[in-house]
């Protein structure tokens, strides 16, 4: 079954047994585990499972517990990609030599912001010009969480965390985050996404196709963070659907190269007037809190604006004409 | 005498010996990234690859880390897999190397032998794989290109072998063995493969309760590299100290088969004696200095001095018993260490076999001798000048300098 005939119900998605198991000990209101559970879903068959070291390894894997349904490998921060490699080429040979079964076997890697953006993006890169197949999919939960809400290339302009704390010089991480899906695409790779929880079904079908692919896919997902973005645990997909709707994390896709506007990003598009303004997605989060004081007035338009720059950016590269509120 | 398999004689450098053996050994996934002076094997594989020559998937990756990255995957997938590095591409690794090894993953490594920069120096020395001694990985020291061929055959026997599970890293000297052309008596390549079999699985028990092959594999799920915490931990690394106790029985019996197909054993595999039955003066060493060091042995017993040398083939694990009783009636050893450990009161090599000499029954007189630093030549004429001290420290009844720097300028 192809991703254009897969429909994503909810009822497909109840049915399936879950591979990402309960049991976990992430957070109330954590988004990388309800992207975890929900992506396990979108598996095709077969499946490895190899994690950089980050909150979802460390939540899932404590031993002699595991909440994985699937076989699963960590070995270490900056390894998902490069690990992903391995799995890969071990597959493709002893297939060859008749040692294992010829079943297709789909391989996943899983890393956060910091084995992505930070640590993990040689590897990464790597493994990508190689052209190996497999998806990688990026939980973005924009800080280094699993220690203690350190900034990484991935943390917002602005973002207080714990190593760029909103000061009384410095309000805050002075630096933007990194477009790694554009580096992504960059690498002429098959398949790149960028995809939100709460458009599940958009998620899930990136997950296929990524799956479905020959070769390299990279999805990147939207994933908050109560503890560290100082928010409200029932909001995390409130805030999956803000990111979209005010354009901080347009939704999108490229295939060979051809990168095109998804459904929930296709719709600000089509009606601007729509689009919101960065300050409903930053209030509400204690990590912005100080961009709402008056002496901050700047930093939130600075924010304001390359929101909407990054927003153009991506509607030029998708074919969309911009269209003014 | 017992019939050896026929063998081809070769005309190979160390690095060439080393990827031929590779060639032979069925090796699934090679995952390498090419650094001075073991280039040549990566070069020599990858030209088997594109030659169709094996059946490897071979992954030209992007650094070292990835490397050993990859190489532990193929090997938790269930391939054999086997890397390559030297000097500042296996410090690059260190993290990984820990992890290789607690992983149980058996991949072999060689690594051309070379020094650790500031300054930058392309020649051999012990620099690099001395800083991964607690690395959890068997090390074992090649005394010629000979040495290295049979030793990457053996090293996937010893590796894979059930009751060990550890990763095998062969040492090559830089530039000595690895550029030097050598004759190499190698095996048919039905030989070796009948030699190394099809790497067999040890079975595990899963979460799910199921008894499987350990491997990755989708019919039976298995959680690899988990988190281990206090409860847990301690028991992981205790187990591994258990498998490399395990490996000295299986590395002196993969040596005697060894020899019954190709002729050639090295000692009992853990260690090399050399003239050391009746010798009072010893020197201890690794790698190819034992070939000097043999003829220089020679020629003081020619002028009727009673010397010996011990050469380690293996430094982890530390053939302890081995080693001891091999000294047992020599009365003053010179421990030879091509590494330096900063601050440390000698080498490592000094400090380990001075260590275990604290136990036995008749204690020598132990000197350390750093030496070949960076590459720096050591003549045999330097080489005999060990010797002399330690027939001078026997005559003083005390050792005055317990550490020499042979070859320095001071």
């Amino acid at each position: 079954m192809t991703s254009q005939e897969w429909k994503f119900t909810i009822k497909d998605i109840a049915e399936k047994p879950d591979l990402f198991l309960s049991g976990h000990r992430a957070c109330a209101g954590c988004g990388p585990a309800t992207v975890l559970r929900l992506i396990m879903k979108a598996t095709r068959g077969p499946t490895i499972v190899t994690e950089a070291t980050g909150c979802m390894e460390v939540v899932s894997s404590i031993y002699p517990y595991t909440s994985w349904g699937v076989p699963w490998l960590h070995t270490a921060f900056e390894t998902a990609a490069s690990n992903a490699s391995g799995i890969e080429a071990a597959l493709k040979i002893m297939k060859r030599k008749g040692r294992i079964g010829q079943e297709q076997v789909d391989v996943i890697a899983f890393a956060g912001d910091g084995g992505t953006y930070d640590i993990g993006i040689q590897a990464l890169s790597g493994a990508v010009e190689r052209g190996h197949d497999f998806l990688f999919v990026l939980y973005d939960n924009e800080a280094y969480m699993n220690t203690g809400i350190q900034r990484s290339g991935g943390t917002p302009h602005g973002a207080a965390t714990t190593t760029s704390p909103a000061g009384s010089v410095i309000p805050g991480k002075l630096e933007f985050k990194k477009p790694i899906a554009n580096i992504m695409v960059a690498h002429d790779m098959p398949y790149v996404a960028t995809a939100s929880p709460y458009y599940w079904k958009d998620m899930l079908t990136k997950v296929r196709k990524g799956l479905e692919v020959e070769g390299p896919a990279f999805l990147h997902v939207f994933a908050p963070c109560p503890r560290g973005w100082r928010s409200d645990p029932a909001k995390s997909m409130e805030y999956s659907k803000l990111a979209v709707e005010t354009c901080v994390f347009p939704v999108w896709e490229s295939v060979d190269g051809q990168c095109k506007l998804s459904t929930p990003s296709k719709l600000v598009a089509l009606a601007p007037q729509k689009k919101k303004p960065v300050s409903d997605y930053l209030q509400g989060q204690g990590r912005f809190r100080h961009m709402f004081k008056p002496q901050n007035k700047k930093l939130l338009e600075e924010v304001q604006r390359v929101t909407d720059e990054r927003w153009e950016r991506v509607l030029k590269n998708c074919g969309e004409t911009a269209k003014t509120a | 005498m017992q019939s050896v398999a026929k063998q081809e004689t070769m005309a190979l450098a160390g690095d060439q010996a080393v990827a031929y053996a590779v060639k032979q050994s069925d090796v699934d996934v090679v995952a390498a990234y090419p650094i001075t002076p073991q280039t040549i094997i990566v070069e020599k594989f990858s030209e088997y690859v594109a030659n169709g020559e094996v059946e490897t998937e071979f992954v030209c990756v992007e650094s070292e880390h990835s490397a050993m990255a990859a190489s532990l995957a193929a090997s938790a997938t269930g391939a054999r897999a086997f890397t390559a590095t030297a000097s500042a591409g296996l410090a690059l690794m260190h993290e990984m190397l820990f992890v290789t090894s607690g992983c149980r993953a058996p991949v072999v490594m060689a690594v051309a032998n070379r020094a650790l920069s500031a300054p930058l120096n392309i020649h051999g020395d012990h620099s690099d794989s001395m800083a991964q001694r607690d690395s959890g990985w068997i090390q074992m020291y090649a005394e010629n290109a000979q040495e290295a061929y049979d030793s990457i055959i053996q090293a996937f026997r010893i590796a894979e072998n059930s009751g060990v599970l550890l990763p095998v890293m062969v040492g090559l000297d830089g530039f000595t063995l690895s550029h030097t052309l050598e004759n190499v008596e190698a095996l048919l390549d039905a030989d070796v493969k009948a030699f190394v079999g099809i790497r067999k699985l040890p079975n595990v028990l899963t979460h799910e309760g199921k008894n499987t092959p350990f491997r990755l594999d989708p019919a039976n799920p298995m959680t690899m590299g988990p988190i281990a915490l206090q409860n847990y931990y301690f028991e992981f690394k205790r187990q591994q100290e258990e498998a490399m106790k395990n490996a000295l029985g299986v590395i002196q019996q993969v040596n005697s088969d060894y020899a019954k197909v190709s002729g050639r054993g090295y000692g009992d595999g853990l260690v090399e004696a050399y003239c050391l039955e009746d010798a009072e003066v010893a020197a201890i060493c690794l790698g190819s200095t034992a070939g000097t060091m043999k003829t220089v042995v020679d020629a003081l017993r020619q002028d009727g001095v009673k010397a010996g040398l011990l050469r380690l083939r293996m430094f982890r694990p530390l053939p302890v018993e081995q080693i001891r009783s091999a000294l047992a009636n020599v009365k003053a050893v010179a421990v030879m260490d091509k590494s330096m450990s900063f601050g440390g009161n000698g080498g490592p090599v000094f400090h380990e076999v001075r260590h275990l000499l604290y136990d036995a029954d008749k204690r020598p007189y132990v000197v350390n001798y750093i030496y070949g630093l960076g590459g720096r030549d050591t003549s045999p004429t330097e080489l005999r000048s060990i010797y002399e001290t330690l027939q001078g420290i026997l005559q003083a009844g005390r050792v005055e300098t317990p550490i020499h720097y042979l070859g320095l300028r001071e």
